[in-house]
């Protein structure tokens, strides 16, 4: 299966989306990052039942940070899909790359590049 | 425990504004345990702050520390080496801690980055509730283990008031009658007798208005 | 039980007659005129006014300023005092403020919250409740002390009542809470707005069954409804308030501009009623903002003419 999906993207593996944390999320934007999306299995079917609720959780918590520093909580959002769905993961890719690019670049990103500059 | 809520970011910002070096500093008691200031909101507090800093333009460091109490004595002389380095310490303890902080380091500014909201417990997850207002002469042996002082609204000791609908407040809809809650436990006990004995006029000195309150111990001093 | 007070409310009601009250709201202002024009409006209908203190927390005129206007007119006054809003300093003091003016009636509430009033935002006290301030004011009367001992130099001479809401929760509790008010020290119980007729008379059963009716007077609470969408309200919307369906699809039943008699007449058939209740020793009628309608109401009822004492 050959999918086309953005080269702009990290991925960084959790054993569960439950172990991710609000800092995880926050980190990834105080280095620059213009977004995070999150993705984890389909709502009912956590096999450690609630871990992917948990993240959820996590993820609103951070947008209402990322609103209220001005950063904008619609840079962050969260996925569920099951292990086969390898085409809707590409989808929520191309998904996630237009909703950022549409915002463009995070201010965190643009700062830092300047200071950077200014060096 | 001592139950506090975090305060908003934005009031946050809003108070340490100006300061060019910062200590948050969290607690390791109650207010971890309330998810409101221990060294997991420490981590979220700072990256938040930072990335304000950075986006304004600004520059502010911000360093993160989390002491096993701020309470008492010995925790809080944890950071005496390091205090002259900030402009201004951040407590995410509750007003106890703050105040603690600010007494040993006389000449350093102790903001609080929460609000202490009573003496409560995890009622559920999310959710903390009062059960103790502290008053300093605990009436529990008379009112079924259901304290009317911290959960009644209007601190009725003869309780309840006219305003207890199905056995709701008046004052809202989703809290509990706390005499309401008292008869059923009489009944559950098979104490229901025990209402009609009155409680006399309680003695408030040793509450909030006899002044600040001091426990003196000389049998554990040294 | 012979007379202990200069009331004349205690007078009626110990010579056995059937006593009558009313109440009046202290103007949101200082214009005393608004508290003699409800006076003057009910006086030779009933034995004693209420002045409510500071009613649903909104900020008033006071109670004790407003009993002073009228007595100054001849009027008796029934004193309300709420918990709410002073220490037992303010309660003992201006319980003596208003017996230096010789007002011979008191009734203890607790009061509303604070949150329902205009300074939601404020401290409220209870320093005492409702049952302490009735043991407050005979200690000050009875033993002629203050609540820290000391004498009182001309104690107050007042006659003690408190309020009981038959319909609020929870009902089994009801009766053993109006004994504790009796042990407490109270002389005369004015309850909350009757509508549910079956309610209070099972109420009045279970305390004459208990003989409680020979301790304490009790004056029924009456509140004419002058509308279908003043009923709906009470019955939704204000605590501890039991108005059954039937008085709704009444007063729903007849055309917009005759609600307010049928209000009346329903007020007036339930006073018939329940005046042949053993254990009701009279009525507390409270017409808000409606105090014209107290003299029909009292003629109607044949409690009129009021007696001499």
């Amino acid at each position: 299966m050959r999918l086309k999906c953005p080269a702009n993207f990290r991925i960084i593996r959790l054993p569960c989306t439950g172990k991710l944390d609000i800092i995880h999320i926050l980190r990834a934007f105080e280095k620059g990052a213009d977004g995070v999306y999150v993705v984890g299995c389909m709502e009912g079917d956590c096999h450690f039942n609630t871990g992917n609720f948990r993240a959820r959780k996590r993820v609103e918590q951070a947008a209402k940070i990322l609103d209220q520093i001005g950063v904008g909580g619609e840079r962050v959002k969260m996925y569920n899909l099951s292990s086969g769905e390898g085409p809707l993961f590409a989808e929520y890719s191309i998904e996630m790359d237009k909703i950022i690019r549409e915002l463009g670049p995070s201010p965190i990103g643009t700062a830092l590049k300047k200071k950077a500059n200014a060096a | 425990m001592i139950i506090a809520e975090k305060k908003p970011i934005e009031e946050i910002i809003s108070t340490i504004s100006g300061y060019k070096r910062l200590l948050i500093l969290g607690c390791n008691e109650c207010v971890t345990v309330c998810e409101a200031g221990g060294k997991k909101e420490v981590e979220v507090l700072a990256s938040a702050l930072r990335m304000h800093f950075i986006k304004e333009g600004k520059e502010c460091e911000i360093d993160e520390r989390t002491l096993e109490r701020q309470c008492d004595h010995e925790y809080l002389e944890e950071i005496r080496d390091v205090v002259d380095q900030y402009d201004a310490i951040l407590s995410l303890a509750c007003g106890v801690g703050v105040q603690f902080a600010a007494e040993k380091y006389h000449s350093t500014p102790l903001l609080p980055g929460v609000n202490t909201v009573c003496l409560g417990a995890n009622e559920q997850r999310g959710m903390w509730a009062e059960r103790c207002q502290a008053c300093g002469s605990c009436v529990l042996a008379a009112t079924a283990g259901i304290c009317p002082v911290s959960r009644c609204a209007k601190r009725v000791l003869n309780g309840p008031c006219g305003g207890s609908t199905n056995g709701k407040c008046e004052i809202n809809k989703d809290l509990d009658c706390a005499w309401q809650l008292i008869i059923d436990r009489l009944k559950a006990m098979d104490k229901l007798d025990d209402y009609e004995k009155l409680a006399t006029i309680k003695d408030w000195s040793s509450d909030r208005a006899g002044g600040p309150r001091k426990v003196v111990r000389e049998d554990v001093q040294v | 039980m012979s007379v202990k007070t200069s009331s004349k409310l205690e007078k009626i009601l110990r010579a056995g007659h059937l006593g009558v009250t009313s109440e009046c709201g202290p103007p949101r202002g200082s214009d005393p005129e608004a508290v003699r024009e409800k006076g003057n409006l009910i006086k030779d209908y009933v034995d004693s006014i209420n002045v409510t203190d500071n009613q649903t927390s909104m900020t008033r005129m006071s109670s004790l300023a407003a009993c002073i206007h009228l007595k100054l007119m001849g009027i008796e006054p029934v004193l309300q005092m709420v918990t709410r809003d002073r220490n037992r300093i303010a309660l003992q003091s201006d319980i003596l403020g208003a017996a230096s003016f010789d007002i011979n009636n008191i009734l203890c509430l607790s009061g509303d919250h604070q949150s329902f009033g205009d300074c939601a935002q404020g401290q409220n006290v209870h320093d005492l409740d409702s049952m302490q301030l009735i043991q407050t004011v005979r200690h000050m009367r009875d033993e002629g002390k203050f609540l820290g001992g000391d004498d009182i130099n001309r104690p107050p001479d007042m006659f003690v009542g408190a309020a009981a809401n038959p319909f609020a929760d929870p009902f089994e509790i009801r009766v053993p809470r109006l004994a504790k008010k009796i042990a407490a020290g109270v002389e005369f119980i004015q309850t909350q707005c009757i509508y549910n007729l079956d309610k209070f008379e099972e109420w009045m059963r279970r305390l004459v069954d208990k003989g409680l009716h020979e301790k304490v007077f009790i004056l029924a609470g009456m509140t004419p409804m002058k509308s279908a969408g003043m009923a709906k309200f009470m019955k939704n919307r204000v605590p501890g308030m039991d108005v059954p369906d039937e008085i709704i699809d009444r007063l729903v039943g007849v055309p917009k501009e005759k609600q307010a008699q049928e209000g009346i007449d329903i007020c007036v058939e339930s006073i018939q009623r329940l005046k042949e209740v053993t254990g009701i020793s009279g009525f507390h009628i409270m017409a808000i903002e409606w105090e014209e309608k107290v003299p029909e109401i009292v003629e109607r009822s044949g409690l009129y003419p009021r007696p001499e004492v």
